[in-house]
């Protein structure tokens, strides 16, 4: 009986569930079709233009072909080896960013005088387009691996940089009193308070630096690159190669979109309290 | 005996002069403060804006320091923040990114106290302001009262002897500011705490204060002293028709108007 009455209850409790579920279910197929209608219009709109005449296909052809170019180039290797390239470029140069960017963000927004000095410079060389440095670091660094990653580095580091002094800076001030009259050291108040309250700011910048990091990297490898999907799109370009160079520009959107949702999946995850705040 | 005494404590600061561009001027913020505090005593502070209540939270916090005259705690003079002071701010100050009980515990790794006891304490503190059940909580999954009761018990948890309340319940609704009013009268109760509440209200500050310290303002300097002999403020469930407290009421509101309408002569 007792049984009977558990199973009951477990019956009972678990009847409202699916029902919820189902609603959600059909809420998100609508959220999909919502979100995907648009694109799709896109697709069927390339595919048709220019079989009806209104682009020329030798210069855009319809979607059908490029998809079965990128799925030629995808099996044959080609494009994982370019895909390859560009990626380690691209985390190479960003990692580096972030390895160089917040420490330092770090301690000249903690020190006044620091901020003070060097934020005017900083808003100098992040408002100069990287790739207006492009020859100078070819100039400097040669056409190798090393100009590549650096320009990368450069282009990252600023958004970064500036967004962790910003961090630092904007700190509650009211949360640094209220640490304070505990009396914790400076070094305890520095990354018991300082620091978790400077991550939702500073993973702006983060975010802000790999959406740039792809760009820099594509124009950095169209200059005198031998691999990477910047170098492929020009090499089929010059080859007269218009579906496998349309695949090229469609993998780096992928590899864009990719790098972009990584780091929004983290920012929510690092930013999770300050939610409805 | 003397919990705090205040030693003719003067706070001068430099501030921009308004006459003179680019100039500044010696603004008195607080002059020859003089008042002490008993072992256990609940005492309020009541002023109009510019009496230096802020100040004097913040030297007694010890993070600045007197320009003139000095503040002893149990005699000592205090030299800088420490933890046998806990302090109540109106925001609250709670860290968002810890949950209630990751605030309290704050306090008590602050003072040191190890790892395993941590959580001990801070369920014994939550509980203590009925919070049991909301310690996983973060700060903006909580209600105002809610957070103000994190905030008392994270200040009570490193066990100061003396707690230093800035308008802690400026920023309630009505409802919320009695239930706490009458909390905090229980707590003081149950732990024996030295309390010096700030306020600007003046039914607040003559419910919760065995004393009522009224200031005047510019600068900042103690008016008078008021006692409040009244028992049992937590039982008496009409407090407010209480011809006690109605007499001490009408003498701290005139002591307060007196002042509004001399300054507004000068």
């Amino acid at each position: 009986m007792v049984i009977a009455h558990k199973l009951n209850e477990k019956v009972k409790s678990s009847s409202p569930p699916p029902k919820v579920k189902a609603k959600r279910d059909f809420g998100i197929t609508g959220k999909i079709f919502k979100q995907s209608i648009i694109l799709i219009l896109f697709l069927v709109l390339w595919q048709i233009a220019p079989a009806i005449g209104l682009a020329d296909p030798a210069f855009l052809p319809p979607f059908s072909e490029v998809a079965v170019a990128w799925w030629h180039l995808l099996i044959s290797g080609e494009l994982w080896a370019h895909f390859q390239a560009s990626i380690l470029r691209s985390i190479a140069g960003f990692g580096l960013a972030l390895v160089i960017g917040i420490p330092l963000g770090l301690l000249i927004g903690w020190y006044p005088l620091a901020r003070d000095l060097f934020t005017p410079i900083l808003e100098l060389f992040r408002n100069t387009a990287a790739l207006a440095l492009l020859p100078v670091f070819i100039l400097i660094l040669g056409i190798g691996e090393v100009s590549k990653i650096s320009i990368i580095l450069f282009a990252c580091t600023w958004p970064i940089l500036l967004n962790t002094i910003t961090a630092v800076k904007n700190v509650d001030p009211l949360l640094i009193k209220s640490a304070r009259s505990m009396n914790i050291s400076s070094f305890k108040l520095f990354y018991k308070v300082i620091l978790p309250a400077s991550v939702p700011t500073i993973f702006t910048g983060v975010r802000m630096a790999g959406t740039g990091a792809i760009l820099v990297l594509i124009a950095a490898e169209m200059v005198g690159a031998k691999e990477g999907l910047g170098y492929y799109i020009t090499y089929a370009q010059y080859n007269f190669l218009i579906p496998e160079m349309y695949a090229g520009i469609i993998t780096i959107s992928v590899l864009g979109l990719i790098i972009n949702f990584v780091l929004v999946k983290l920012e929510k995850h690092f930013s999770k309290w300050k939610q409805a705040e | 005996m003397d919990k705090i005494k205040f030693e003719r404590v003067t706070k001068k600061f430099l501030v921009r002069d308004e006459q003179k561009k680019g100039a500044q001027r010696e603004f008195t913020a607080i002059q020859d403060i003089e008042f002490s505090v008993k072992e256990g005593e609940f005492i309020t502070l009541v002023g109009p804006s510019g009496c230096g209540k802020s100040t004097l939270l913040d030297l007694l916090t010890g993070l600045t320091h007197p320009t003139k005259g000095r503040i002893l705690i149990d005699g000592r003079e205090i030299t800088g923040p420490g933890l046998d002071r806990g302090i109540v701010f109106q925001q609250y100050a709670l860290f968002p990114w810890k949950t209630a009980r990751g605030n309290i515990e704050f306090g008590l790794e602050a003072k040191g106290i190890p790892k395993s006891e941590r959580k001990e304490k801070a369920e014994y503190y939550l509980n203590l302001v009925g919070l049991k059940n909301f310690a996983d909580r973060y700060p903006h999954e909580l209600s105002g009262g809610m957070k103000q009761r994190v905030a008392i018990a994270r200040s009570l948890a490193f066990n100061p002897d003396v707690l230093l309340m800035d308008e802690p319940f400026a920023a309630l609704d009505a409802q919320t500011r009695e239930t706490l009013q009458t909390e905090l009268l229980r707590i003081w109760k149950e732990t024996g705490k030295t309390i010096i509440f700030i306020t600007h209200g003046i039914d607040e500050a003559v419910y919760l204060g065995q004393r009522v310290v009224v200031l005047s303002a510019n600068p900042g300097s103690v008016k008078k002293i008021v006692d409040v002999p009244l028992e049992n403020r937590t039982e008496d469930f009409d407090i407010k028709s209480n011809p006690t407290y109605i007499k001490v009421r009408k003498e701290v509101w005139s002591l307060l108007h007196e002042q509004h309408f001399q300054a507004a002569f000068i």
